[in-house]
């Protein structure tokens, strides 16, 4: 079990400079806009932009801009400065962590609770009308496009905008240590909308797990022993069934944990998402390769967390 | 529960299912009994309806939409008139059973300690430390060595032979009165066969229960049946007691199933007699007697008349569904036997390792 985590966390380590340098290649060798003219503004001489070029370091050889960047990652955690504003990429991303966080957890919390609770309803009672309905509105839900639903849910609910003001709307997140209440009411929408195509998925995935799994033979003997039905289901049948559905947990949480840029930049929300959607529309890129590399950051760590889940979970991974 | 009275009674049984394609009579009209302590071999090929029968015994198959008529009496009480939760209370407690896949048919993520547990609380108000010796007694009753260690084990660790040995010990874990086996030893190597065999009648003989034993190859219940039942189609069309199903067999059918069975005693260049064609549609069923399609004595008539299952003589015990006449069967059966050279019943390797 130890000797499967060191693998894992070994994995992750070298799966983190093989990212950084990937996102090294896409803002420094494509082709881009020229950073130097980009700070520089406007109506900037030739020869301030030359200045801003020695200073930013790029007029160094690319193998000795790579040297340096990886360096700075790796040795100092450095991961450049913004473009405009001069602040650190890597302060501005620890500044846009917590609402990130509040967004990705709440959201995650209920589309993992309904998601499952419908999808064994679905599974048990299959082919029913509740069945029906409730696959039905999944796919609705799996269809709608996030900004869209966020932008109805504003239009119907925000205290703003809303046909029925109940709602806090856009642009009211406030921090959890100021205001907790605050947080708590600016996060329902959002936490909503984001769970709302998790939640329907997840219930899809399950409903199809759990049937499988249903049909097995070990199912068939824990009924020949005479358990309830309920126990058959809840510890013999998800315990096999949920599997897959902590595959897509770990590695949707992680990806939005990188990011949950259309929520954040509908609801307002001042997250990583919402700091990489303004990096990307100024072109100031050592925020997008900042943004970028904390992304598959929490992607690999969500993934080194699964699996070793995944080995709790089954004792046949633990031996092989 | 009477003690004159037989533990199990099955009377006109049917069970059907409704499909796309049109309703699947699995079992179509079943009687048998079955004393304290006595085994009864269930015989046929896939499909001809004894796991249906058997699934039914344990209320197995209710969930899955089956319509059910008939009786099921157990003890007296009508099995198929109980609400869930008295089945419930009986299945894994009263009547137990085992299944065919070992390897598919333990948990694979539960230890087998636990798995075993599971089984003894089920139905005993006990701790769990008073049934986790029970678990370790368990398997060394089916002799599983070591068996202190083995309860903190998976199932993945063990082998075939030895997870069905686990799935005896988690059936007999609250000493049932009625073992149903589910061609317990079909998916496992010959010699591992003999054994669990073996133990079955072992344990049979210490514990006293009575078994029912599902099987399409007759030569497995050849030892351990005092009574055999053949079915075809969903139906009994023969049942004796062992001895007279392999001394003076009645039905073609029964006849195709003792000459496909290879033995050691005859001559080497004799060929399998295999039953030409395969089982019947339970959907759409042969008329008359279901079996003619395939029978090598089939007459006109027999496509029109379904032959119900009737007593051979009076002073047997020895019922068959067959349209031929006592003495067109004795005397093909004679003519079988005399152009094959004897045919002793067949033996399974005897209690390797037991």
């Amino acid at each position: 079990m130890t000797r499967y985590i060191i693998r894992r966390l070994l994995w992750g380590a070298l799966m983190l400079p093989l990212v950084s340098a990937l996102t090294f290649v896409l803002f420094r060798i494509l082709p881009t806009g020229e950073p130097a003219r980009l700070r520089a503004g406007n109506k900037a001489s030739p020869t301030v932009i030359a200045e801003l070029r020695v200073d930013l370091g790029l007029n160094r050889s690319l193998i000795e801009q790579f040297w340096l960047y990886m360096k700075g990652i790796f040795l100092h955690f450095n991961l450049g400065f913004s473009y405009y504003s001069d602040a650190s990429v890597k302060s501005l991303i620890f500044d846009r962590l917590p609402p990130t966080i509040s967004l990705v957890a709440g959201a995650a919390l209920i589309w993992v609770v309904s998601g499952v609770a419908v999808g064994i309803i679905s599974a048990v009672r299959g082919r029913s009308k509740l069945d029906r309905a409730s696959m039905g509105t999944a796919l609705v839900l799996i269809s709608a496009p996030e900004y869209w639903l966020g932008l109805i849910a504003l239009y119907l609910f925000a205290a703003d905008i809303g046909q029925v003001k109940v709602f806090p709307g856009a642009g009211s997140y406030t921090g959890l240590t100021s205001d907790p209440w605050q947080w708590f009411t600016s996060l329902i929408l959002p936490w909503l909308v984001l769970a709302a195509t998790n939640a329907a998925i997840y219930a899809r995935l399950l409903r199809g797990s759990l049937i499988e799994v249903m049909g097995e033979d070990y199912i068939r003997t824990a009924r020949a022993k005479g358990l309830s039905e309920r126990r058959v289901i809840l510890r013999h049948g998800l315990r096999s069934a949920v599997n897959p559905v902590l595959t897509i947990l770990g590695l949707d949480i992680g990806v939005l944990l990188g990011g949950a840029v259309l929520v954040e930049t509908v609801f307002d929300i001042p997250g990583i998402g919402r700091l990489n959607y303004d990096a990307i529309t100024h072109s100031n890129f050592p925020i997008v390769q900042g943004t970028v590399l904390a992304a598959a950051l929490f992607i690999i760590v969500a993934n080194i967390l699964v699996d070793i889940a995944y080995a709790y979970l089954d004792p046949r991974v633990r031996f092989s | 529960m009477s003690a004159a009275g037989p533990l199990l009674a099955v009377e006109d049984l049917r069970v059907s299912f409704s499909t796309e394609d049109g309703t699947v009579h699995a079992v179509d009209g079943i009687s048998y009994e079955l004393a304290q302590g006595a085994t009864l071999g269930i015989v046929g090929e896939s499909g001809s309806g004894k796991s249906v029968s058997s699934l039914t015994t344990m209320g197995l198959t209710r969930a899955q939409g089956a319509d059910i008529s008939g009786r099921i009496l157990f003890g007296g009480r009508d099995l198929l008139s109980l609400p869930e939760s008295d089945m419930r209370a009986i299945r894994g407690n009263d009547i137990a059973m085992i299944f065919q896949d070992p390897l598919s048919s333990l948990h694979p993520f539960f230890k087998i300690g636990a798995q075993l547990i599971e089984a003894v609380r089920a139905h005993r108000d006990v701790s769990e430390a008073s049934a986790r010796s029970r678990a370790v007694e368990l398997l060394g009753l089916v002799g599983i060595s070591d068996p202190r260690r083995r309860v903190e084990e998976f199932p993945h660790e063990f082998s075939g032979g030895m997870r069905q040995r686990v799935m005896i010990a988690m059936a007999l874990a609250n000493e049932p009165k009625l073992l149903i086996a589910d061609e317990p030893t079909t998916a496992l190597d010959v010699t591992v066969q003999a054994q669990i065999l073996a133990l079955l009648e072992r344990l049979q003989g210490e514990l006293g229960m009575a078994i029912v034993f599902i099987t399409h190859d007759l030569g497995v219940v050849a030892e351990m049946a005092d009574r055999i039942a053949v079915m075809y189609a969903g139906r009994i069309v023969e049942m004796a007691s062992a001895e007279l199903i392999f001394s003076a067999p009645q039905h073609p059918y029964t006849w195709g199933l003792l000459r496909s069975i290879p033995t050691l005693a005859g001559p080497r260049e004799q060929e399998l007699a295999p039953i030409p064609g395969s089982p019947p549609s339970l959907i759409k069923r042969p008329s008359g007697c279901h079996f003619h399609p395939r029978c090598a004595y089939s007459q006109p008539e027999h496509a029109v008349i379904d032959p119900p299952l009737e007593p051979v003589s009076l002073k047997d015990d020895h019922q068959v569904a067959c349209l031929l006449s006592a003495e067109e069967r004795q005397q093909i059966w004679s003519e079988l036997e005399a152009s094959q050279g004897p045919r002793p019943a067949p033996t399974v390797p005897q209690g390797a390792g037991e």
